[in-house]
């Protein structure tokens, strides 16, 4: 079975998608790093992203590239207030109610576009959409391979922003002791909605990215959060190597699952990765032992 | 024994109104919403009394579900006897479910992936595999008696999903009374705690997601039996597993009545939102959700909650 000229292309075509996810999980990553919440509504804020390039390019006819500058400040801004106005409020400090106000926030949003935009999937023309380059023996598309590199550029940016930046010290400062941190001054508050805000603006870049070659719909969404979630466990929650790892990983898992397995059972393959991981070691690959 | 009696009034209040009510449309509501609070009751013995967070109820429903359908359509089992069966298939993906996560010590947002992602498997696997009919679902052929399970008038399923949820709160009662109970409240107040005072936690947990879980199968086997219609996306999509948490949380979690009065609560609104909405697609459950932020954000501890609180401050006052 192992057939080089299908498993290469395949493999390439993986990785490819692998690093679109780890764009959406580094955002999932900060999120759970910082506030210690999985954010279930990830999924549906990428659907929402997602429209928003679509309706960028077909009202106003701005390229889903160009559009990276005004979706990733957008999502930005939708994060930061959702986390100040909505689930910061709600949480009562209880991990369980943010889980559960994701949850409803996913609900309401997911069902929202449905009724808005009606079930169809939609998809945007782009001269370059079916583009592809010869790389050695085997053809790639181009989006695809333009989306890998952007997607390498915002996880280095990612890291040089928390790595180099007041802003970034400010953030892991918090996620690790966040009394502390107020103690010094830090506005924890602030760094909680400003880290809820770049998680959900890495989904505005994701989306960008995506939609050349992607199709969008009410329901796109929960095609991504469990990837998502499987690629942050995988990785180790919380750490943004293990994201960029995980996602690569599980780009290439799906894509091999799928050539032999056959689309639809191909999918379960994510599913059972990320069952056995949760079980075997929730730590994941470069989380550390809590 | 106060509970009992309680349980007791409600029951015999809520016995007659098929003979009252005489619309067909009022009892399919009733109906539903008795489906609804039982449903809700199974998710409360393991999140509300145990404080374990399952998103995933639908994987212990849709089993429920397809069992009774499979063993009458496959082998010509009399649904009664796959009523009984499709709680121990509930009860058996539960205890499954249950073995491995609680085994590695899942907890709060862990768990809840795990239960979200056990039931999107059993969706894909039940959308391919044959005896589950694929993506065509399966339709139960028509054959009317009591002793088919196919009753000829709602007043029949009226009957028997009030058995259901009497059911449920006995055995919720059970909880609020019994050892069981006080040790699996123990485990959602304070794990550490409750092992440290010689808890069994793993074993307790194991108990409270097989009854949790054989409970939500029986509701798959009634919902079976009242739509004779059954696909992937009802049997193990995400609206089962929503509806599920959203009626205890809105009714109160860990209460004896918290789901029956969630369950009122919610098909109410939803009737008047389907009357006022017509028949837009998704905004029902835009309502859902948007009740879910709004109850878990003012009134975590539920519409029953809010009652108590009323009734001490008016005796606080009275005083």
């Amino acid at each position: 079975m192992p057939d080089l000229e299908l498993l290469v292309p395949s493999a390439i075509n993986g990785l490819t998608t692998g690093a679109v996810y780890a764009v959406i999980a580094l955002g999932l990553t900060l999120i759970y790093g910082v506030l210690h919440i999985i954010n279930f509504a990830h999924g549906s804020l990428l659907m929402l992203a997602m429209y928003g390039v679509f309706f960028l390019h077909s009202l106003f006819g701005i390229d889903p590239y160009v559009a990276i500058p005004i979706m990733v400040p957008a999502m930005f801004g939708l994060g930061y207030g959702l986390q100040r106005g909505v689930i910061g409020r709600a949480s009562h400090g209880k991990d369980e109610n943010i889980l559960l106000v994701t949850l409803g926030l996913a609900i309401v949003i997911d069902n929202l576009a449905l009724y808005l935009w009606r079930s169809d999937t939609r998809i945007i023309d782009t001269p370059y959409a079916f583009a592809t380059f010869e790389f050695g023996p085997v053809l790639v598309s181009t989006p695809k391979v333009i989306a890998f590199f952007a997607a390498v550029a915002i996880a280095t940016l990612f890291w040089l922003l928390m790595t180099r930046t007041d802003l970034g010290k400010a953030i892991r400062a918090v996620a690790k002791e966040k009394t502390g941190a107020q103690l010094v001054g830090i506005n924890v508050d602030h760094v909680y909605a400003m880290s809820f805000g770049l998680g959900i603006a890495c989904l505005g870049a994701a989306a960008c990215l995506l939609l050349p070659t992607f199709y969008v719909s009410p329901q796109v969404g929960s095609a991504f959060v469990l990837i998502a979630f499987t690629v942050v466990v995988l990785g180790g929650m919380g750490s943004f190597m293990g994201a960029v790892l995980g996602g690569l990983i599980i780009g290439v898992t799906e894509s091999l699952g799928g050539l032999y397995l056959g689309e639809s059972l191909g999918q379960i393959g994510i599913f059972v990765l990320f069952i056995l991981v949760l079980l075997f070691r929730p730590t994941g690959l470069m989380g550390q032992q809590s | 024994m106060k509970s009992i009696s309680a349980i007791t009034v409600v029951l015999i209040l809520m016995l007659p109104i098929p003979w009252l009510v005489q619309s067909e449309f009022f009892l399919n509501f009733a109906i539903m919403l008795l489906f609804s609070a039982f449903l809700g009751q199974a998710w409360n013995v393991l999140g509300g009394y145990g404080g374990q967070f399952s998103f995933g109820h639908a994987a212990f429903f849709g089993t429920g579900a397809y069992a009774t359908a499979v063993l009458q359509t496959a082998f010509g089992i009399n649904p009664w006897v796959g009523f009984v069966l499709a709680g121990l298939a509930g009860a058996g993906i539960g205890l499954v479910v249950g073995f491995l996560s609680f085994r590695f010590g899942l907890k709060g947002a862990y768990f809840a992936l795990v239960t979200l992602a056990v039931a999107e498997v059993l969706r894909i696997l039940a959308n391919t595999a044959d005896f589950t009919g694929a993506g065509v679902g399966i339709l139960i052929p028509l054959d009317q008696g009591a002793a088919n399970l196919q009753f000829a008038d709602k007043t029949g399923f009226y009957l028997l999903a009030l058995a259901l949820v009497a059911l449920g709160l006995f055995i919720t009662a059970h909880l609020d009374n019994s050892r069981f109970g006080a040790r699996l409240m123990a485990v959602r107040e304070n794990e550490d705690a409750a092992r440290a005072s010689g808890v069994n936690v793993f074993e307790i947990k194991l108990r409270a997601i097989a009854l949790s879980s054989s409970l939500a199968g029986l509701a798959g086997a009634f919902y079976t039996q009242y739509f004779l219609y059954l696909d992937p996306t009802i049997a193990y999509g995400p609206t089962v597993s929503i509806e599920a948490i959203l009626v205890p949380i809105i009714g109160g979690t860990g209460t004896l009545f918290g789901p029956l009065l969630g369950a009122a609560a919610l098909h109410t609104i939803s009737e008047i939102t389907q009357h006022v909405a017509a028949d837009a697609p998704g905004l029902n459950l835009v309502v859902y959700g948007v009740l879910l932020v709004f109850m878990v954000s003012f009134l975590p501890s539920g519409l029953w909650g809010l009652a108590t609180r009323l009734r001490r401050r008016k005796m606080d006052l009275s005083n």
